[in-house]
């Protein structure tokens, strides 16, 4: 494939048609008018669903349960057995990109983008627009290819630094642990552009020494005790899809690092339908989640972008927000209870109740902690009846500011559906270009007339309108009511409404273009200004920085609140003639969030602070604030054992 | 960042051959065909077309009028919809109502007389180039010196016949008043603001809105004089930041990416209204605004004026200029509809920007021979001037070296061929006349009526004159000022110290500052510049330590420091005013009339030997200045703009400029409460000696 552009070069595609099949089925499932009170049959359904696209997981791994964890061996374990996330994730996963290794993006022999493997609805498939859109928007072509380093060579990867006493009693533990090279490295970074980008040139800097999985939360306390005892730094890794620079092994580290890997936590403890929680442990990863409680008609809903590889202890320990919030809520309002493991001991609060007024909320201390106090073991979490009905719809406004004021509208009323998004002109046409082949001279033929009519009998400028995809939840009437409330209020600001199709693939874009990934909060006001000021930044940068073709610029309004609204930012470059292409990335990265935060931004909206954005800590939450945190650090981990170095 | 800010000075040469005559080509067509082409002109590329009434609506349903209104309703006891009707009266009075087809009435006028008063207007086609780039780019602020009338639409003018979009212009209300002119401005683009303001808490509030709305929309690129007011002098005007304020407010606020400022200069052979201005600056009144007053000036239509040069200075990013200089993130905490007081840093960075534009307008503007003349004119005994007159010879050897001097400085200049000064000469033959080898000065009035002049009515026929040559003058000393003080504090210090004389520069500087445009915080640039220009033109010779002046400067240095003698004779007499003035507390209506007086009386004793202190210009800028120093203070209750003077403090300024020039030895005790930490360091090296 033409490795040209960071934004599309690997493999997040593979996420693309993830969202794809997943979405398209659920529409199938609409369709067929399934009968609101035949809730087992909906299961089924979004049982199979899943199923689909998940691959089974890879034969072979009879080590992942080897080792039970006895102190729970004898505690009812409703989940089943299928589990997506082996050991060895390097069997199934890419080592240096995003995603399953069978699932990429190529151009074939007739120079057609088309999609590889199986696992995706897409898979197969020819999309015709995306070339001449890559083509045209980047100045993109197939000569200029930078292929990435094939396989991982162990050679490069520095030999370990082991803690012998502390393996020494590890080993007698019986917890699997390893020090294989190939191990270290995948547990050695998340998915930022440069840690990817010094991957696949095969740079390999600081790397754990030794990687641990824990089966159980005595587990992780032996592991904890062990590393206070022998001084060793402990790393949690959930999912590994951080892109905030945690999970980077801070090159001043001198002691061994280990890499505390939580994959294999991953059960439903117990489920309590009459206050409907579950109980779960942490690291099981969100499709895991969801597929084991939809086997009992249940879900939590919610659904980060990430869902398909990040962790549920991942999600807590970043303060993550999924795409539904609107209906089930951000983590911190899903999560009841939590359990986790620090140097000074096990922190947990007494009781499962929903509220406590105790003083300021100790759950705070730990929800954004990233991993710098302790590892989350245990969650009770919130669940939810699996929602009836699900209905996609898009809306196409005339310009971003009629868009922004419908979203405005959307949540002063209070009736925004389980997610509202607003795309901004540039994804609007990216999503076009990302359409499959179509069958049918009819379709296609449909696709011209719906055009025409918009452009020419609406006169719409095709260069300023955008669209917002709608997800609706719940059940059918109440869908079907909702539904023509949000097209009302948006036919107030000169919105059309374009079809369920548009809806979905709007979807589907979330997982495309993805490197800057700026995420952040703000006020509604800023909304428009802040928009049009980043992107312009951007766009000025990549030009002072001596980006040879326009990069592109877009953004897109995710999240609607009541005070405010939560807006993504992308941008991707053609570096043809950049000598450092990550240093002119991580420049214009870096003044686009200086930009973010001179208009009125937030540092960080959900993908937590890291190490990457720790340099405006202070100026985001005041010197105060950073004592109040420093000063947690230090009771709860005087020793730095946790020594990730994130946040502060 | 900062070399972005200014000229590059390379350019300049270049830029200067590019200019280019438009009145040629509208001489060749018709006025008509060429009031009616088509005009096409690009905006500013996220710019919705908003109408004029779009605009107003938007001003008055804004949330910070709402706010404001709220607010006065509150403090003022009467209803918010009264306010609110106040205020859209406010709105229609002020606003602006662009048309096309009264932009080309305009154009048909405009293009008709400045065919008959100027033999051409040049403009450089460079800067409008860049122009059109940047109004594609960002919503664009025109920011021209305003040195008369005439200039008022030149840049629409131009702007319509090279298609680029219209500005809307700030003006003074009582052009508004004028009848039907006003409205053809007014549908010209021109919005009208009140004189004098003052504490109109509702006004501000509209007019700031009005402005930031033109601005963040970008419906059109906006015109206004940073300097506030027409110069009477033809010198730069200290900048208002009234104006400035508003126009980068949008930035700070982050509504809009950035903001373009386009400094332009225009300079003029020969000034229209030159003999009006002489006379408002003695304190003849100047006539209002009228349109039958505009007809009576028709006059002016038979005279030459020469040509006219618009020089459209390179655009400059705000979001550059302010670059490190400001945290936009104070804007953060409170709703940015709501007002908020800017934070002294954002202060002065809007006084800096404004300071800076004025600078880039004068090193744009080009030099005519006829200033340098009138530098040389005004250094000739006055009885000279009057009486047998300049040798001719004499005058233009000298006004060739000037010009060569002024090269070194960088100056730009308008020099077009070898029979300059004649031709120069005979277009300002209203002030001097050139006969028989001689240069005299005209002087006004009746020759029948001529005996029973008064010896002080004399003196303010010959200023009228004299204030006349001052104001052409006036256009070329923005090259000489900065060396001129060093060779001033040269002249006063008898020092070679380089750090004693950039202590003595930095007090010139700071008493100046209200006379010439200083950067704010680049005094050490202006010195080390001042001092890489005397060293150029071989003046002086510099080391580490010391400036030692060189035999072959001494021309140099006494031209610069004489040209420099009346500001420092002007002030040094309104000081002596001061503290041997009777009063503690005097109003400015009893202070002007004195000041004249004074000054008469011993220009007829031959005790003074400038005329610069009559005028009105002058003795406003010295309150100003000691105002600033905290010599004099206002008082606030006071209706009729009453002071109050630290006579000490006024005597101790002038002393130091006074007695030092007597060549006094002086010990003065650290004593001086005066503001400045200049001084201080002044007088410390002063008694160390």
């Amino acid at each position: 494939m033409c490795h040209t552009f960071p934004a599309l070069t690997s493999d997040r595609s593979s996420r693309i048609c993830s969202l794809l099949y997943k979405h398209g089925s659920s529409m199938a499932s609409n369709s067929s008018g399934s009968d609101s009170s035949d809730r087992q049959r909906i299961a089924q359904q979004r049982l199979s669903v899943i199923a689909g696209h998940l691959q089974r997981p890879v034969e072979g791994n009879s080590g992942i349960l080897a080792a039970e964890c006895k102190a729970q061996g004898d505690k009812l374990d409703v989940s089943s057995e299928r589990r997506t996330v082996p050991r060895r994730r390097q069997e199934i996963m890419k080592w240096n990109g995003w995603g399953y290794s069978d699932s990429k993006f190529l151009y074939n022999k007739k120079g057609q983008a088309e999609f590889t493997g199986k696992r995706y609805r897409l898979s197969g498939m020819i999309i015709p627009g995306l070339r001449e859109w890559m083509e045209s928007t980047f100045g993109a072509n197939l000569q200029h290819k930078t292929p990435a380093a094939p396989i991982l060579n162990s050679s490069a990867v520095q030999p370990p630094t082991l803690n012998e006493a502390f393996l020494k009693e590890l080993k007698s533990t019986g917890i699997p642990f390893s020090h294989d090279a190939e191990d270290r490295v995948f547990r050695s970074h998340g998915h930022c552009l440069h840690e990817i980008f010094a991957l696949r040139e095969g740079k390999i800097g600081r790397v754990p020494d030794l990687v641990v999985w824990p089966n159980c939360h005595n587990d992780v306390v032996k592991i904890v005790e062990l590393a206070c005892k022998h001084n060793v730094c402990l790393m949690p890794y959930g999912g590994g899809t951080s892109v905030s620079s945690a999970l980077e092994c801070p090159p001043e580290e001198t002691r061994s690092i280990v890499s505390l890997d939580t994959s294999q936590m991953n059960r439903i403890l117990w489920i309590d339908e009459k206050n409907l929680t579950a109980h779960v442990e942490a690291g099981i990863v969100g499709q895991d989640l969801e597929r084991l409680l939809n086997e009992s008609g249940y879900c939590t809903g919610h659904e980060p972008d990430s869902m398909e590889f990040s962790s549920l202890g991942g999600w807590v320990a970043t303060r993550a927000s999924g795409m539904k919030k609107n209906i089930y809520g951000n983590i911190e309002d899903l999560v009841v209870h939590i359990k986790m493991v620090t140097p000074q001991g096990v922190i947990e609060k007494s009781c499962q109740g929903p509220r406590m007024s105790t003083g300021p909320d100790v759950h705070h201390f730990i929800m954004g902690s990233e991993g710098t106090l302790g590892v989350v073991t245990e969650v009770t979490m919130k669940i939810r009846p699996m929602p009836e009905y699900q209905k996609y719809g898009s809306v196409v406004f005339p310009n971003f500011e009629m868009g922004v004021a419908c979203l405005r509208e959307v949540a002063r009323q209070r009736c925004a559906p389980a997610s509202i998004r607003l795309m901004d002109n540039e994804q609007f046409k990216f999503g076009h270009a990302l359409k499959p082949q179509v069958s049918s001279i009819f379709t296609s033929f449909l696709d011209g007339l719906k055009k025409f009519y918009i452009t020419k009998f609406k006169g719409f400028d095709p260069n300023r309108l955008c669209v917002a995809t709608l997800l609706f939840e719940g059940d059918r009437e109440k869908v079907l009511q909702h539904e023509k409330q949000v097209y009302d209020i948006a036919a107030k600001f000169g919105g059309l409404a374009a079809g369920e199709d548009n809806g979905q693939r709007g979807y589907m874009l979330t997982f495309v273009i993805a490197y800057l990934r700026v995420v952040l909060g703000f006020k509604y006001t800023l909304v428009l200004d802040i928009c049009r000021n980043v992107k312009a930044r951007i766009v000025r940068e990549c030009k002072d920085k001596g980006v040879q073709f326009p990069p592109l610029s877009t953004c897109r309004v995710t999240q609607t609140y009541d005070a405010g609204a939560c807006v993504y930012f992308y941008f991707a470059f053609n570096y043809r003639g950049l000598s450092d292409p990550v240093h002119v990335y991580e420049q214009v990265e870096h003044a686009a969030r200086e930009e973010i935060l001179a208009n009125g931004g937030s540092l960080s909206h959900h993908h937590g602070v890291g190490k990457l954005r720790k340099e405006w800590m202070r100026e985001t939450i005041s010197s105060v604030g950073m004592g109040m945190l420093r000063s947690v650090k230090d009771y709860v981990d005087p020793n730095n054992i946790f020594g990730n170095r994130n946040l502060l | 960042q900062n070399n972005l800010a200014l000229y590059p000075r390379t350019a300049s040469l270049k830029d200067e051959e590019e200019f280019t005559d438009i009145l040629e080509e509208r001489r060749c067509t018709t006025d008509l065909g060429y009031a009616l082409r088509t005009f096409n002109p690009q905006p500013y590329k996220g710019a919705p077309s908003s109408s004029t009434s779009d605009l107003k609506k938007a001003v008055l349903e804004s949330q910070y009028l709402r706010y404001i209104a709220k607010e006065i309703a509150l403090e003022t006891g009467s209803s918010v919809e009264k306010v609110r009707q106040e205020a859209r009266g406010i709105l229609e009075e002020m606003s602006h109502n662009l048309q096309l087809g009264f932009i080309r009435l305009m154009a048909y006028t405009v293009n008709k007389v400045f065919k008959r008063l100027f033999r051409s207007i040049y403009v450089n086609m460079e800067g409008l180039n860049m122009l059109q780039q940047a109004i594609q780019e960002s919503p664009v602020i025109l920011m021209p010196n305003h040195r008369s009338y005439v200039d008022f639409l030149i840049v629409s003018f131009i702007l319509f016949t090279y298609d680029i979009p219209i500005p809307v212009i700030a003006a003074g209300i009582p052009l508004a008043s004028m009848k039907v002119v006003g409205e053809i401005l007014r549908r010209s683009g021109a919005f009208f603001i009140r004189r004098a303001i003052g504490s109109d808490k509702l006004y501000w509030a509209v007019l700031s809105e009005y402005v930031r709305t033109i601005v963040r929309t970008g419906c059109a690129p906006l015109e206004f004089y940073v300097e506030g007011f027409r110069s009477r002098t033809l010198k730069s005007v200290v900048p208002k930041l009234g104006m400035m304020d508003m126009v980068l407010e949008p930035y700070f606020k982050g509504e809009v990416f950035d903001i373009t400022l386009v400094p332009i200069s225009i300079s003029y052979d020969r000034v229209v209204e030159e003999s009006l201005l002489a006379l408002e600056l003695l304190g003849v009144p100047k006539p209002k605004e009228s349109t039958t007053g505009l007809f009576k000036a028709s006059r002016v239509l038979q005279e030459d004026y020469g040509c006219m040069h618009v020089n459209f200075g390179r655009p400059l990013s705000v979001r550059q200029l302010c670059e490190g200089k400001i945290n936009r993130s104070e804007y953060n905490l409170i709703p940015r509809d709501l007002p908020q007081r800017p934070s002294t840093e954002i202060q002065d960075c809007v006084n800096w920007v404004a300071h800076l534009i004025v600078r880039t307008q004068e090193e744009g503007s080009l030099i005519s021979p006829w200033s340098l003349m009138a530098c040389l004119l005004l250094q000739a005994p006055i009885t000279t001037l009057t009486e047998e007159g300049l040798q001719w010879h004499g005058l233009t050897e000298k006004t060739l070296w000037l010009r060569k001097l002024v090269l070194d400085f960088r100056g730009r200049l308008n020099w077009p061929d070898s029979d300059v000064m004649s031709s120069t000469v005979a277009l300002h033959h209203s002030i001097v006349h050139h006969k028989a080898g001689r240069v005299c000065l005209v002087q006004d009035g009746d020759p029948a009526s001529q005996d029973p002049l008064s010896p002080e009515e004399g003196v303010m026929r010959t200023a009228a004159a004299v204030l006349m040559l001052v104001s052409y003058r006036n256009q070329a000393l923005h090259v000489f000022v900065r060396p001129g003080i060093l060779a001033t504090a040269i002249h006063i210090t008898k020092s070679t110290q380089k750090d004693e004389l950039f202590s003595f520069f930095c007090f010139l500087r700071d008493v100046f500052a209200n006379e010439f445009i200083f950067i704010p915080g680049r005094a050490s640039q202006d010195f080390d510049e001042a001092c890489s220009l005397l060293q150029k033109c071989g003046a002086v010779h510099m080391s580490e330590q010391e400036v030692t002046v060189l035999e072959t400067g001494l021309e140099v240095l006494s031209f610069l420091q004489k040209l420099l003698q009346p500001f420092l004779d002007s002030y040094q007499l309104i000081f002596r005013y001061l503290c041997e003035n009777g009063a503690h507390v005097f109003t400015e209506k009893q202070f002007l009339p004195a000041v004249q007086n004074l000054a008469t009386k011993l220009i007829l004793s031959g005790d003074l030997h400038t005329f610069e202190v009559l005028s009105s210009d002058t003795q406003k800028n010295v309150l100003s200045a000691l105002r600033r120093l905290e010599a004099v203070t206002k008082l606030r209750a006071s209706q009729q703009n009453e002071y109050k003077v630290n006579k000490a403090a006024v005597r101790r300024t002038g002393d130091i400029l006074c007695k030092i020039i007597c060549d006094i030895p002086v010990k003065i005790k650290l004593l001086f409460c005066v503001r400045l930490e200049n001084f201080v360091l002044f007088f410390t090296l002063l008694s160390l000696k």
